[in-house]
This record gives structure tokens, C-alpha cells and sequence, in this order.
């Protein structure tokens, strides 16, 4: 009763008219013909998208920078923040002539998130000091297999702004920043 | 002689019509499941099936190959016989129903006149109740044989509240069968032609309101439509009697209850609401080709069996079930008595009416 709003149930006998029933069902049916004209709730999934927020969690992507040089340096930051310990990596060297592909000499040779664990808190996007993970606006990914959701480089890099920037555009999506 | 005006043509006509008519059924129940399907989104801001074919038009055949394809199961503690017989059974009486209704003007093929009633019996009604009532044993055999308890007290369930909704339906046809004098769907339907605002104030219903009224709730019933849908009772009784069943079984079972519906409306339009009478025109006086007519009073009549099948399904999204014990007060204590009095009153108001 902290409200006020509690309402004490009616356990009247029912009066002769509505004993009745049919003023009662005449109304309810034409309750529910009043929402067969109403406007439909339903989001026809693939064809119709739910817009997001801009700061909406959905699939992490390994990020590039203008020139098309992976910034993750393997440094396992990310790694240490990740609550469900998704995330493994293992880091290597970069040769000489590999400038082009790396930005940093270190580089992740190996980098996987498994999608089953991952509850997307986003809290590897915050570790990263190198701007080299973000959750994009993907979701609902399908695999027919448990192993199909352990993602791997190729799985979560971003398509390269040089070679293909479209492809690229499309990845970074209506991020805040557009980064 | 009457009988004796057979010739082959007669039989092969109908044969068609039968061959029609069953079809015609099979495709209506069909598109039924589709329709309860859209009707029940709508009413409640959903979409529905939207996926196969344009606005989801295929999915009845898609429901239909999975059914086909699904696994026959067969208890091992049925009576096999009697769990075979039970959905046949009720396929066999939903499609039997629609022998006697007139579905329009006779056709002319060949200067033949084709009558479009497969059987102008002159006990037509009677018929109906009797394959009707027969229908309760598809579900009591299919109940029974099930070997169990939640199939068998829906079978019980089923039964009781048949028998109890005929009394009261039978008695409500009364009064309508005093006014026409003569149990003949075609003389039933002749008799609601040529009345005042082209047809229309012949209608049964404006003579007799409570009767239609009486005659709709036990056709719910009878066709074990919400609120009614007691055997079914998917939360009490996990599907009643079609619990058991699987594959196509299970889906003679839920086409005949959709056979049923589309039948039930259409003898109420055929008895209450002139059958295929056009409302507010005077379409016996139209110079047009009588085939055409035929036609278009067909068309009229669907028309109307397809509104009611609507309003089944409105008040099956609209109405929660009734319990056993108010379904019985409803059938023996309030729809009886009240067909009784509207039957004395009509035979009064006609015995005075006469004279």
C-alpha cells in the first residue's frame, strides 16, 4: 500500500445483467477487433533492422589504422580485463618488411575470442591502450559448429581501409566516432 | 417413377460434384489453418506467418508436407484398429455434412439442369444432426484407444458436451422448422428468397433471433471451438484426445475441425442468413444468364460461411475456456430452457399468426 494504488477486489455477486455474460464478451470481442486494425509491433527481422545505440555492443573487430597496419601490439591487456576469459593471443616479432602490414614491432601471430564466452561487456575494448579492439554493431552470429565460434584473426580484422574501403565503411558502421 | 430417373450422366455429375465439393472442403479447412493463424497475430499486433510465399500463403502446404513426412507413431498400449479408426472416423463425418447443403441455383450444362446439391433429401436437417453426431465418435474412439488418462477424460469430455449441445441446438431448429414446414435444406433456403430489401427480410434470423443465437453457441460446441474447446484443453489436458497422435493422424484430426467450422457456417448461412441469397438486391429479376447467377449466389454463400469462420476465430482469440462445471449449467440450465421457451412462443405466435 506504499503507493495508494492498491485496489480492493470486487467480490460482489454478479448483477442479473452481467450474469448475463454477453455485454461482457460483446466488449471484449470488440476490444480485440480494435487491434486487428492497430499498428503491428513486429520488426520483420532480416529485411527490417532495429536501429542501435551508438555505443551498441555487438561483435568485437580488430581495428586497422588509415594506412591499413593492424594496431593490436599482442600486449594481452585485454586479455587480463576479459570477465569470462574469452580472449587468448600469442605475440610476435615484426621482420623487417612487414612495416607495411604492422604498425608496431609486436604483433598478435595469433589472436582468438571465443563467441561463447564472450558476454560483450566491452571491457577489452576499455583495456586496449592502442585503439586495436572495439565492439561493432554486429550481432547474432550462426555456425553449425561449437568450433565455429572460437574466432580467429581472419575472423575479427577489419577489412583494410586501402584495399577495400567500402568494405571497411560498412565494418566501422555507424560508430560513435567512426573510428 | 422418381427414383427410377437415373442415367449415367446423373451419376457422373455427381460424382463431380462430390469430387468438388470434398476438394472444395479440403482446400478451405486448409487455408482455415492459415487464416486462424493471421486472424490471431492481428488480433494481437503480430504479424503472423509471413515467411513462405507472398504474405505466407504457402504455408499450409508447408504444414501439410511436414505433417506428411513426420513419424507415425503408434502406441505400443493402443488398440491399434480403433487409433486408426478414430481420425478417420472424424475426417469421414466433417466431410459427409456438406451432402445436403444446397450451394446454389441449379447449373445449366447442355441443356441439363445441374442441381449443386449433391443430395435434396427431404429429411436435410435431420441428416446433419445425425453425421454430426456422429462425429463424437471420433473423438471418443480416438480418446479410448489412446490407453491414456489425459486422452480418455477428453474424450469423455468431449462426449458429454456433444450430447449436451445437440438437445439444445435440435430444439432451437424447431421453432425455425415450424416456420418453414419442411426439413429440406432446399425448401429451407427457398423459403428465405424474394422478401422485402431483395431478399434480405426473409431471412431466418429476423424471424428467429434467439434461435440463431441458441443454434451459434451450440455450433461452437459442436465444432469444440473456444470457449468450448474443452476435449483440446492444451493446459489441462495436453491436446486432449489428439494427444497421442502423430503425423498425418494428428492432422486428419485438426482438418476436421476446420472442415467442421467452415461446414457449420455454412448451414447456418444456409438456414438462418438465406444461403445463397443476395442481400439488398433482387437478383431472380436480373437478365443475365442463370449460370452466371449461380455463380455469384455461390460466391454469397461462401462469402457469408467464410464471415462466420471469422467470427469462430475472433471469439476464440477473444474468450477464455469455460470450466466443465459452467459448460454444463450453460448447456442444460440456460441454452435448454431458453430454446424450450423460444420454441412454445414461435409455435403461439404461428398458431395465432394462422388463424
Amino acid at each position: 500500500m506504499l503507493t495508494q494504488r492498491g485496489k480492493l477486489v470486487d467480490r460482489k455477486p454478479l448483477s442479473a445483467w452481467e450474469n448475463l455474460y454477453l455485454p461482457g464478451i460483446i466488449k471484449g470481442m470488440f476490444i480485440t477487433l480494435s487491434h486487428f486494425f492497430k499498428k503491428k509491433a513486429t520488426i520483420k527481422f532480416p529485411e527490417e533492422k532495429r536501429t542501435f545505440s551508438k555505443v551498441f555492443r555487438g561483435v568485437q573487430i580488430l581495428n586497422r589504422d588509415e594506412e591499413g597496419r593492424e594496431r593490436c601490439t599482442a600486449c594481452g591487456l585485454c586479455a587480463v580485463a576479459c570477465p569470462a576469459e574469452a580472449i587468448t593471443m600469442e605475440g610476435a616479432e615484426r621482420q623487417p618488411g612487414e612495416e607495411h602490414l604492422y604498425r608496431e614491432e609486436k604483433y598478435a601471430a595469433k589472436y582468438e575470442i571465443n563467441m561463447l564466452r564472450c558476454i560483450f561487456c566491452g571491457y577489452c575494448e576499455e583495456a586496449c591502450p592502442k585503439d586495436a579492439i572495439y565492439l561493432s554493431q554486429t550481432f547474432a552470429q550462426a555456425n553449425y559448429h561449437r568450433k565455429g565460434f572460437i574466432y580467429k584473426k581472419e575472423d575479427l580484422l577489419i577489412p583494410n581501409p586501402k584495399e577495400d574501403p567500402e568494405a571497411y565503411q560498412r565494418a566501422v558502421g555507424e560508430r560513435a566516432g567512426g573510428k | 417413377m422418381y427414383l427410377l430417373a437415373i442415367d449415367g450422366y446423373f451419376i457422373l455429375e455427381k460424382f463431380l460434384l462430390v469430387g468438388l465439393i470434398i476438394t472444395l472442403s479440403m482446400v478451405v479447412a486448409m487455408y482455415a489453418t492459415y487464416a486462424e493463424r493471421k486472424v490471431a497475430a492481428f488480433l494481437q499486433d503480430r504479424i503472423g506467418p509471413n515467411r513462405a510465399g507472398p504474405f505466407g500463403l504457402l504455408q499450409p502446404l508447408a504444414d501439410g508436407g511436414k505433417l506428411f513426412f513426420k513419424e507415425e507413431i503408434i502406441p505400443l498400449a493402443s488398440s491399434k484398429a480403433l487409433f486408426i479408426l478414430g481420425p478417420l472416423l472424424a475426417m469421414i463425418t466433417a466431410l459427409m455434412t456438406s451432402a445436403v447443403i444446397p450451394w446454389s441455383r441449379p447449373l445449366y450444362i447442355f441443356d441439363r439442369e445441374v442441381s449443386l446439391q449433391i443430395a435434396d433429401i427431404n429429411i436435410g436437417i435431420l441428416y446433419i444432426f445425425g453425421v454430426v453426431s456422429l462425429g463424437v465418435y471420433g473423438i471418443m474412439i480416438g480418446g479410448w484407444a489412446s490407453n491414456n488418462k489425459f486422452s480418455l477424460l477428453a474424450a469423455i469430455r468431449g462426449a458429454s458436451q456433444m450430447i449436451s449441445y445437440e438437445l439444445a441446438m435440435g430444439l432451437s431448429l424447431i421453432a425455425l422448422l415450424m416456420l418453414t414446414g419442411s426439413l429440406q435444406m432446399s425448401v429451407i433456403v427457398e423459403n428465405q428468397q424474394g422478401g422485402r430489401l431483395g431478399g434480405l427480410l426473409s431471412w431466418h434470423v429476423f424471424y428467429q433471433p434467439l434461435g440463431f443465437f441458441i443454434f451459434f453457441i451450440c455450433a461452437l460446441a459442436e465444432c469444440n471451438r473456444t470457449p468450448f474447446d474443452l476435449p483440446e484443453a492444451e493446459n489441462e489436458l495436453n491436446f486432449g484426445y489428439h494427444q497421442e497422435y502423430s503425423s498425418m493422424k494428428l492432422g486428419f484430426y485438426l482438418f476436421a475441425e476446420y472442415i467442421n467450422m467452415f461446414i457449420s457456417g455454412v448451414v447456418m448461412s444456409t438456414l438462418f442468413f438465406g444461403g445463397y441469397d443476395i442481400p439488398f438486391v433482387n437478383e431472380a429479376t436480373w437478365n443475365i444468364h442463370p449460370n452466371w447467377l449461380a455463380i455469384l449466389g455461390f460466391m454469397m454463400l461462401l462469402t457469408k460461411a467464410f464471415f462466420f469462420v471469422f467470427v469462430f476465430m475472433w471469439i476464440r482469440w477473444t474468450i477464455p475456456r469455460f470450466r466443465y462445471d459452467q459448460l454444463m449449467i450453460l448447456g442444460w440450465k440456460k441454452l435448454i430452457p431458453l430454446a424450450l421457451i423460444n420454441m412454445v412462443v414461435t409455435a403461439l405466435v404461428i398458431l395465432i399468426w394462422k388463424k
